[in-house]
């Protein structure tokens, strides 16, 4: 019997590691899509970085309570994979808490903790689902936010409830464990005198009392079982879910942005042309982002600005794949509060849409696949990129320094370089400044008439 | 004083050909050249120039735009072509350190310039003014008083969120003794007036209303009489802000240089 469940583990844990490795191809192929950009520099401030940002989560605290409440799932998850180590290896070799003799003294002390986390966990999720879905917090609402319709809705019930049975599977298997023990039922009885009853799950005894002893065996493995299989099923989801951030999130604010926020990346590739027509001698080619790996300027530039997730760069397909769905950006967009198209949320969600769909593309037709669908119109609309005052709040709000404001001015430049699809009152803008250097239509003979009246009186 | 007549405003090409060179460069800016409201505030922040003796110059009609709602707009290549030849000009002169009172020339001249060739040391005014008071070179008289006043600070996206200017402005309203009163965001959570990112050369898109106006309804819920700004832009979207919630008679909107000026009676 205990071979036959050791093999049934082994199976299924082989299965749940080659299916998450194919995921993590099929994203990390995705990703690298986009095009190359160095993100290597200033690796002590990266560090720093991610340390006080991932680790810390130093933005979730900008609104302390949920802040906390954040902290106790995410200490929770982190802490909990010390437990899952036992359950894998008891799994596996067929043991039952092998670690409790080994590290006797500290062993009650270890699952006290987890327990604790674990009821942290379960009632965080409980007011999360409250907040979602009762006290309807505004960033999450379909009413007000059309990005958030059924599957993202649904994702986030779907990953608080699984936390929440986890979280009951795990605290009632101890208690179911602790009486099996306690009457010295099989192999459970060689735990007595090794373990204690653990802090929180020995009050929900009363709930086992009437069990008979076969019953209680057969909860005592369901709940093992449900605990163990639901974490690899959570694993796999994940990959398919927002909550991808759990893993994402930790390289993709090592690779943040460094730079001051208000400052727009150049376009090398420009600058040259720039130069060749005002005369001058060619300065750039030193830029490494713009270079192959032979430090070679690529032969062939490709467009100007972004049409496709093709001509973004890897760093922003990341991001979209780290995305939390939080809407903390959007919260803070003055376009989105005051009733425009726009949500940087959306711009992320719909960057990452576009990733699946290509794989999808790839799955059935093979990785030389293309449709003829882009980023730009089939998912991003004029109006949503025209409505951004590029005033970073998005990323500032951002949690894990995800930048939509760079996406979105990708797009913007694709518009109006390859396209010339701007707004007309920005082509008049275009052609002022050409024409009479500010963006006015003001002779520019007229720009120092102001120092005429610095002697009036006001 | 303000029947006084004598104020400066030399040019970098008065200066070369003098064989001199000043301390620092007032990049104007396009709005603070040409719009009638903040031709005012360039004015104030010279005749400052003048009253603290520094030596100063504007490039006066070799000045250009920096490029910055073009490169904001998705319009790169104009951008390029500007700061380009701007940058020529402004290395042509040896040009070390800037100061200028818009955030949006701020912004692209410290932060967007150096990878095109020009690196200066680029301050802007609110920054510039904050240190005169802390070295005691404006011993804030009492041209105007301000005791009483109730002043709310808009912080500029492209000074605030985008370069950590944050205590500055609020700094010099401080010497004002005036009773400086904090809307609901701001700082790092300001809310952006609405006419950055090119956003100020054409219409809003369509929505609920404008971001001027929920930004100027903010600002009037503190209670303040005046809205201090420190950006051209923001300067014209609170303007019209108050005006579109008819309080233009009770309300008004001034640049952190003219509230200095008027303390010193400039
Ligand atoms: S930068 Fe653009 S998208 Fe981001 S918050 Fe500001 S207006 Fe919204
Ligand atoms: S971009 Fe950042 S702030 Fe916006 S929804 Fe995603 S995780 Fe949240």
């Amino acid at each position: 019997m205990e071979i036959v469940q050791q093999i049934v583990f082994v199976v299924a844990l082989a299965a749940t590691g080659w299916y998450i490795t194919k995921r993590i191809q099929l994203i990390s192929r995705a990703i690298r899509l986009g095009r190359s950009e160095n993100r290597t520099d200033h690796a002590d401030e990266r560090l720093r970085t991610m340390l006080l940002v991932a680790f810390g989560q130093k933005k979730m605290f900008t609104n302390p309570l949920v802040g906390v409440m954040h902290f106790v799932i995410y200490a929770g998850f982190l802490i909990v994979n010390i437990e899952v180590l036992e359950i894998m290896l008891d799994g596996i070799l067929g043991t039952h808490r092998l670690f409790a003799p080994v590290i006797a003294p500290v062993y009650p002390f270890l699952i006290d903790v987890f327990e604790i986390l674990a009821v942290g966990v379960l009632t965080v999720c409980v007011v999360f689902l409250c907040r979602r879905f009762i006290v309807k917090v505004n960033r999450f609402q379909p009413e007000r936010h059309r990005e958030m319709t059924r599957w993202p809705r649904t994702d986030a019930a779907i990953i608080l409830i699984a936390e929440i049975l986890l979280m009951i599977a795990f605290l009632t298997w101890n208690t179911s464990d602790s009486v099996l023990r306690d009457r010295g039922v099989g192999h459970y009885a060689a735990l007595q005198g090794v373990i204690p009853d653990f802090l929180i799950s020995q009050y929900l005894k009363p709930l086992f009392i009437n069990f008979s002893d076969t019953a209680l065996i057969a909860y005592e493995r369901i709940a093992w079982w449900f605990h163990i299989l639901g974490i690899m099923a959570f694993a796999v989801y994940v990959t398919y879910s927002k909550h991808l951030h759990i893993a994402l999130g930790f390289p993709n604010v090592y690779f943040s942005d460094l730079k001051p926020k208000g400052e727009i990346q150049n376009m090398p590739e420009i600058t040259k042309e720039v130069q060749l027509s005002l005369g001058l001698p060619v300065t750039t080619g030193t830029d490494d982002s713009q270079t192959d790996d032979n430090g070679q300027q690529p032969a062939e530039i490709g467009r100007f600005g972004a049409k496709d997730v093709q001509d973004l760069k890897w760093i922003n397909l990341m991001n979209a794949y780290s995305c939390t769905e939080c809407g903390r950006c959007t919260a803070a967009c003055p376009a989105n509060i005051t009733g425009k198209k726009l949500s940087p949320r959306k711009i992320m969600m719909d960057t990452r849409d576009r990733l699946e769909e290509i794989q999808q593309g790839w799955k059935a037709n093979g990785y030389d696949y293309k449709d003829d669908k882009s980023l730009l119109n089939d998912y991003i609309t004029a109006e949503e990129l025209n409505a951004c005052t590029t005033c970073q709040a998005c990323v500032n709000a951002c949690p894990i320094n995800i930048n939509p404001l760079d996406i979105i001015l990708q797009l913007r430049r694709y518009r109006v370089m390859e396209e010339s699809q701007a707004p007309a009152s920005w082509n008049a803008m275009f052609s002022n400044i050409e024409n009479n250097m500010a963006p006015w239509k003001f002779s520019p003979t007229d720009r120092f008439n102001w120092a005429n009246q610095v002697n009036e009186v006001k | 004083m303000p029947t006084e007549t004598n104020y400066k405003v030399p040019t970098m090409a008065d200066m070369a050909a003098a064989g001199e060179e000043p301390e620092i460069l007032f990049w104007v800016g396009c709005a603070g050249s040409f719009d009638d409201r903040y031709k005012r505030v360039t004015i104030a922040f010279v005749r400052i120039l003048n009253h603290v003796g520094i030596k100063f110059a504007v490039l006066g009609t070799e000045e250009s735009c920096t490029g910055d709602p073009a490169r904001r707009a998705g319009n790169e290549f104009l951008f390029q072509m500007q700061a380009v030849s701007n940058i020529q000009i402004l290395n042509g002169y040896n040009v070390k350190k800037i100061v200028t009172a818009c955030p949006h020339c701020f912004n692209t001249l410290k932060n967007e310039y150096p990878e095109l060739g020009g690196t200066y040391e680029v301050i802007h005014h609110s920054q510039f003014l904050q240190n005169l008071i802390n070295e005691g070179r404006i011993k804030v008289k009492d041209g105007q008083s301000f005791k009483g006043r109730k002043i709310t600070f808009h912080d500029s996206c492209y000074l605030g969120r985008a370069n950590k200017v944050y205590e500055a402005p609020r700094d010099v309203l401080e010497a004002l003794d005036a009773d400086l009163v904090e809307m609901k965001r701001v700082k790092a959570n300001g809310l952006c007036c609405g006419a950055g990112g090119g956003q100020y050369f054409k219409e809003p898109e369509p929505g609920k209303k404008d971001v001027n106006v929920e930004r100027t309804e903010e600002a009037l819920s503190t209670g303040a009489d005046t809205i201090a700004v420190a950006c051209p832009f923001c300067m014209t979207m609170m303007s019209d802000g108050v005006k579109n919630k008819n309080r233009e008679d009770s309300v008004r909107v001034y640049d952190i240089a003219e509230l200095i000026a008027q303390k010193e009676g400039l």
